[in-house]
């Protein structure tokens, strides 16, 4: 499993509210979320999403169990999210839908190309290279398979 | 020799388990996700349908067609399946699993993160996201990774002007928001013989703000005639000599009233520093603060004078409710000009029911006081029911006296 896009920048203890507003998710629009991602924060990023991996600081996606926080990250074309540490509901939620999710504290600059390889547990920002605790097979074939969803689909 | 969590999961800490789920619930808002994921999955049974819970409180009744139609769906679900089901009015998915549903050593999960409140009954009580939830209306179990333990040692009695929340916003600061990140906490020590269970609820309610997985209590002669009250025959459990992570001590003596200033949970202050800060709204409720016990608190004080400014009581739960009217503290806090609202989540949220404006400052029981979660350029303190209550009869932040009968 590998994932690649430039890197955008952004802080600690970035919450599930921030990430996607509780006015927006009594809807089964999931482009609604997406278009809505990071409104509070900035709102002329949402549209800047696509092809970008987040690399944050610590406590990633804490507070509500809304799994559209990472369903609206991957909807806007997200490659992934960095950070030295997640809150486990959204780490588990991201897993679950398919959105690659690295345990890393590493430096950002914005723009710098990433690529990393779960599997392997190697990650490279710019010229920086970092090993990664590599996510466990069943992980890896989650997020290959797209998420949870259709790795079950796979298995009937 | 384990912590709780170890022996209801089974293994030490560290370890990867499957388990059996005993309770899993979802409410209107993760409860349609959940249903769509279910669906792709193309199962058309569930596992275990008497151990499935739907519970109707974000946003009820619901405020437009769109939360009207997804209510619909998830409403004829739960009945064609055979569900239990909860209807708008019944109150809080974390209030009515506890009154009588959830049970001591018991596995619970709850498609919201605030399910680590029933950790109050000494259940292994955790939050998980809609597809996980889904995967388990199909397997009737789950993975989890058995967590370490950090433990919450409380000595002594409050003191007359603290109360639960303000112990809980206290460990909540001292242990940062994300200070117990994929670990339990367990609150242990003499202290915690004079909590009452609505108490412990609450200090198990915030776990989550620390980033925990669950807030455990053991069960208790406390938890034993609480659950006695719905008709349960339990046992309390006994705390074994075991390696915690991290031990917090607190004396409950030397709690204060504190608030949290926005837009963190854990930057918290005593009430002292900040009294005489303007307020437009208080709200009293919601999965941490809206419990009987609670609007008793609140009654006590304002009862027989009026509030300065828009006071809005949610009800935790349909029961919380019948009560507060049988014993007279309804009419208390309609005379003294409160807005009382349905059972449920009320404007905790921010989706309906008293969101904020532009630059208006709320002081809230619930547990959360992120960015706009109240309503956009909105802010939130966090604070008890006592300093809620003195601060809706000034009319700004106000430090609570000492609370008598
Ligand atoms: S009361 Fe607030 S924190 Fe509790 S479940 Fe409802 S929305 Fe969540």
């Amino acid at each position: 499993m590998r994932i690649e896009g430039t890197a955008l920048c952004m802080g600690p203890d970035i919450d599930t509210d921030i990430i996607i507003a509780g006015r927006y998710l009594r809807t089964r629009d999931r482009t609604e979320w997406a278009r809505h991602a990071f409104e509070d924060l900035d709102p002329s990023l949402a549209p800047r999403l696509e092809g970008r991996v987040i690399i944050a600081g610590k406590n990633f996606g804490c507070g509500s169990s809304r799994e559209q926080a990472a369903i609206a990250l991957k909807e806007s074309g997200v490659k992934g999210v960095v950070a030295p540490s997640f809150a486990r509901i959204f780490f588990r939620n991201a897993i679950n839908i398919g959105l690659p999710v690295v345990e890393c504290d590493c430096t950002c600059r914005a723009g710098e190309p990433v690529t990393a390889d779960l599997g392997e547990g190697i990650i490279t920002i710019g010229e920086r290279s970092y090993r990664i605790r590599p996510l466990s097979p069943r992980m890896v074939e989650i997020l290959s398979a797209g998420g949870l969803v259709e790795y079950w689909r796979g298995r009937r | 020799m384990s912590t709780l969590s170890e022996k209801i999961l089974g293994a030490q800490a560290g370890s990867y388990v499957d388990c059996r789920v005993d309770r899993a619930y979802v409410h209107d808002g993760t409860g349609v996700l959940t249903l769509d994921a279910w669906k792709s999955m193309q199962a058309d049974t569930l596992a275990r349908p008497d151990r499935v819970y739907v519970l109707f409180d974000h946003i009820v009744p619901a405020n437009n067609s769109v939360t009207a139609g997804l209510q619909h769906d998830l409403r004829l679900f739960a009945r064609e399946k055979g569900l239990s089901f909860t209807d708008v009015g019944e109150g809080i998915c974390h209030q009515l699993m506890g009154e009588g549903i959830a049970l001591p050593g018991e596995i619970v999960v709850g498609a919201d993160s605030h399910t680590c409140t029933l950790g109050a009954f000494g259940a292994f009580a955790t939050g998980v996201g809609a597809t996980d939830m889904a995967a388990i209306w199909v397997e009737g179990g789950t993975w989890f990774r058995v967590p370490e333990t950090i433990a919450v040692n409380l000595a002594g009695s409050f003191s007359g002007r603290a109360e639960a929340k303000d112990l809980a916003l206290t460990y909540v600061g001292r242990l940062s928001m994300d200070g117990a990140t994929y670990r339990a906490l367990e609150f242990v020590g003499e202290g915690v013989t004079t909590l009452s269970m609505d108490s412990r609820l609450t200090l198990s309610n915030l776990a989550v703000e620390t980033g925990a997985k669950a807030g455990l209590f053991y069960s208790d002669d406390v938890t034993c005639n609480y659950l006695k009250e719905y008709g349960h025959k339990v046992h309390p459990q006994h705390p074994d000599e075991c390696s915690y992570l991290r031990e917090l001590y607190i004396d409950l003596e030397d709690v204060v009233p504190v608030v949290a200033i926005p837009p963190r949970v854990d930057t918290i202050k005593p009430v002292a520093d900040l009294e005489g800060m303007p307020l437009d709204q208080v709200f009293l409720g919601t999965c941490t603060n809206g419990r009987f016990e609670d609007l008793d608190r609140f009654a006590r004080i304002i009862r027989g004078k009026k509030v300065k400014i828009r006071t809005l009581v949610a009800p935790a739960s349909r029961n919380v409710l019948v009560r507060a009217t049988e014993s007279g503290i309804l009419q208390d806090l309609l005379m003294a000009g409160c807005t009382v609202l349905p059972p449920g989540c009320g404007p905790c949220l921010g989706a309906h029911q008293g969101v904020l404006g532009e630059g208006e400052v709320c002081l809230s029981t619930a547990n959360r006081n992120f960015r706009n979660r109240m309503g956009v350029g909105g802010e939130i303190y966090l604070a008890s029911v006592a300093t809620a209550a003195a601060s809706a009869l000034s009319g700004s932040l106000a430090c609570p006296k000492e609370v008598t009968g």
